[in-house]
């Protein structure tokens, strides 16, 4: 565990306040300037800074431990293993997960879905069947789904959204079938922010008998999660959203599941043995880990939830929220400013649209201050189709931003009109 | 740093009120051009007769550099030659990347407001979008083309 992740030790052992300002000192690269100005770095929707934890825990990997796991004699292999598998047990518990069998390290979340679409979906998916996906999902939640029905003839059933952003799940209730075989849905929306009613989606579709993958991809870096209460049968992360490194992500699947599931990569690590007429796959989680893993980015990962854990996700949640409503607020009362995405129940992003300038051209003069967001379809073309925009402006909030970057945020958007005469 | 340098006032007045905007009836080619990016989608309608670009006009949706370029671009290219439609997209995409002007180039006239686009390197695309959609009209070739 980390110790003085963000947060001085409070009486008891309790965790102290929430302290923006000691976090903020954890995250080397907030502290620079950007074309003459502080950085204010509202991107984090597309990825995460890295606490010094996450980079110091790599670094030390490397300097002292570095070795192949799961297969050497000597000392520095059973250090990198211990490591390994003491990270993915500590990952898995942040998540609620009990059996680190059901914890299965990926690239990131699009390559845990494509791991669902290509073992499970292959295999339960045939001709005149349907998937069922949302008007929201990442393309990464809908491409692997669309090769996978185009392969098997099936066909794809897309959940409505409602002008707020809300996922119509009435809608949803009516789609579900005999013919469904799966259901993939985001748990938090990355274009528009919506949290969606995972229990209910999740219920509706096993009182049909049907499996459920969530994209948490988004949902991770702001909720407390707790998936074997949540009951959904797959779910998947990605390490880099979550002030972890790149590269590494996670995928969680229920045994029962995986156990039946061919394997997505044949290579090392993923066998018992192999001889030329037999091979016999490795018990999970390693059925799932062909080849030389990403040791180091586990590791950080490791330490980023470490990180996490010692300022508590329910803080974290607070201070999120706190910053989104405040955010919400000043962009609906700024005049010629249109927030997209204003479902009841949202985490940690503010995608808006100001009146006569393109998303483009607001995230260049806002650079010119410092301030980094998105402009763009957000990987989600489908939800700017559905709203009849081609792009939107957007920053999302990570547990480092304050109320004074959001008043930064606002005074480069009026700086924005200002240019355009708006 | 100011963010004027890009943002002239020439190019807003273009970006409000596009020249030549709208479809081309006597248009002997037209070719679409995409920047799946930042969604920006234009086409560009040419009335060539033998060796001169007649009429030029453009439609479609994009941000201010894109849209100011598509109109500068149709006001500074129509009644030119071939060869100095060539001649100038060179000397324009030197311009806009910052690059020394190529021997001999042309003057530029209008276009030269893109200038400040060099200092932004993630919008050189938007500023040249229209233009290879151009490249695309003229070479006959109806595919449409895109920045990535
Ligand atoms: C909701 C959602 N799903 C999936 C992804 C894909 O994540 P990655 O690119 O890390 O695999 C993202 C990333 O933007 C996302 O926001």
């Amino acid at each position: 565990m980390n110790k003085g992740a963000g947060v001085r030790p409070g009486a008891h052992g309790s965790p102290a306040p929430f302290d923006v300002e000691a976090v903020r000192r954890d995250f080397p690269v907030l502290h620079q300037q950007v074309h003459g100005h502080p950085l204010v770095y509202l991107d984090n929707a597309a990825t995460t800074q890295k606490p010094r934890q996450v980079l110091e825990a790599i670094d030390q990997y490397y300097r002292t431990t570095n070795s192949n796991i799961h297969r050497g004699v000597h000392h520095l292999s059973q250090k990198a293993t211990d490591a390994y598998e003491g990270a993915r047990g500590r990952i898995a518990k942040f998540l609620g997960i009990t059996s680190s069998a059901e914890a299965i390290f990926v690239r990131g979340a699009t390559e845990g879905i494509n791991l669902v679409a290509s073992s499970y979906g292959r295999h339960h998916v045939g001709p005149g069947d349907e998937v069922i996906i949302s008007a929201m999902e990442h393309h990464s939640n809908i491409v692997p789904w669309q090769m996978l029905c185009s392969e098997r003839k099936a066909s794809l059933r897309v959940v409505p959204m409602s002008d707020e952003g809300e996922a119509d799940l009435d809608a949803y209730e009516e789609l579900l079938s005999a013919r469904t075989k799966i259901v993939a849905f985001s748990h938090v929306s990355n274009a528009l922010g919506t949290i969606n009613d995972v229990k209910r989606i999740v219920g509706a579709a096993h009182d049909h008998g049907i499996p459920v993958l969530l994209d948490g991809a988004q949902a991770a870096p702001h909720l407390p999660l707790d998936l074997e209460a949540l009951g959904c049968d797959f779910y998947v992360i990605s390490g880099h959203k979550l002030y972890g490194p790149t590269g590494i992500g996670l995928l969680y699947g229920r045994e029962e599941l995986l156990e039946a599931m061919p394997p997505y990569q044949g290579g090392g690590d993923m066998i018992k043995s192999v001889t030329f007429d037999v091979t016999t796959y490795n018990d999970l989680p390693h059925k799932f880990e062909a080849g030389t893993p990403d040791i180091a980015g586990v590791i950080g990962l490791g330490a980023a939830v470490d990180y996490l854990q010692g300022i508590g996700m329910e803080a974290i949640g607070a201070h999120e929220a706190k910053l989104l409503s405040y955010g919400t607020r000043a962009l609906q009362q700024e005049p010629r400013v249109r927030l997209i995405g204003t479902a009841p129940n949202k985490a940690g992003v503010l995608s808006f649209l100001v009146e006569g300038v393109h998303p483009h051209d607001i995230g260049t003069i806002l650079d010119r201050q410092g301030i980094a967001i998105r402009a763009g379809h957000h990987c989600a073309q489908p939800v700017m189709d559905r709203l009849g925009i081609p792009a939107t402006a957007r920053a999302s909030l990570a547990l480092y931003n304050t109320t004074a970057e959001l008043d930064a945020l606002l005074q480069g958007i009026r700086k924005v009109k200002e240019v355009f005469g708006t | 740093m100011s963010t004027d340098d890009l943002y002239q006032e020439v190019i807003l007045d273009h970006y409000r009120a596009p020249r030549n905007f709208g479809a081309l009836p006597s248009a002997t080619a037209h070719a679409e051009g995409h920047n799946p990016l930042c969604g920006d989608r234009v086409t560009v309608y040419v009335q060539v007769e033998g060796d001169q670009v007649r009429a030029i006009r453009f439609e479609g949706s994009g941000c201010a550099i894109s849209t100011a370029s598509a109109s500068v671009m149709t006001d500074a290219l129509s009644g030119r030659s071939r060869a100095e439609v060539q001649a100038l997209f060179a000397a324009f995409h030197a311009l806009v990347r910052g690059e020394p002007q190529p021997a001999g180039a042309p003057p530029l006239g209008k276009l030269a407001v893109f200038s400040g686009v060099s200092d932004y390197p993630t919008r050189v695309k938007c500023a040249v979008l229209v233009w290879h959609t151009l490249q695309a009209a003229l070479a006959g070739d109806q595919q449409a083309v895109t920045t990535e």
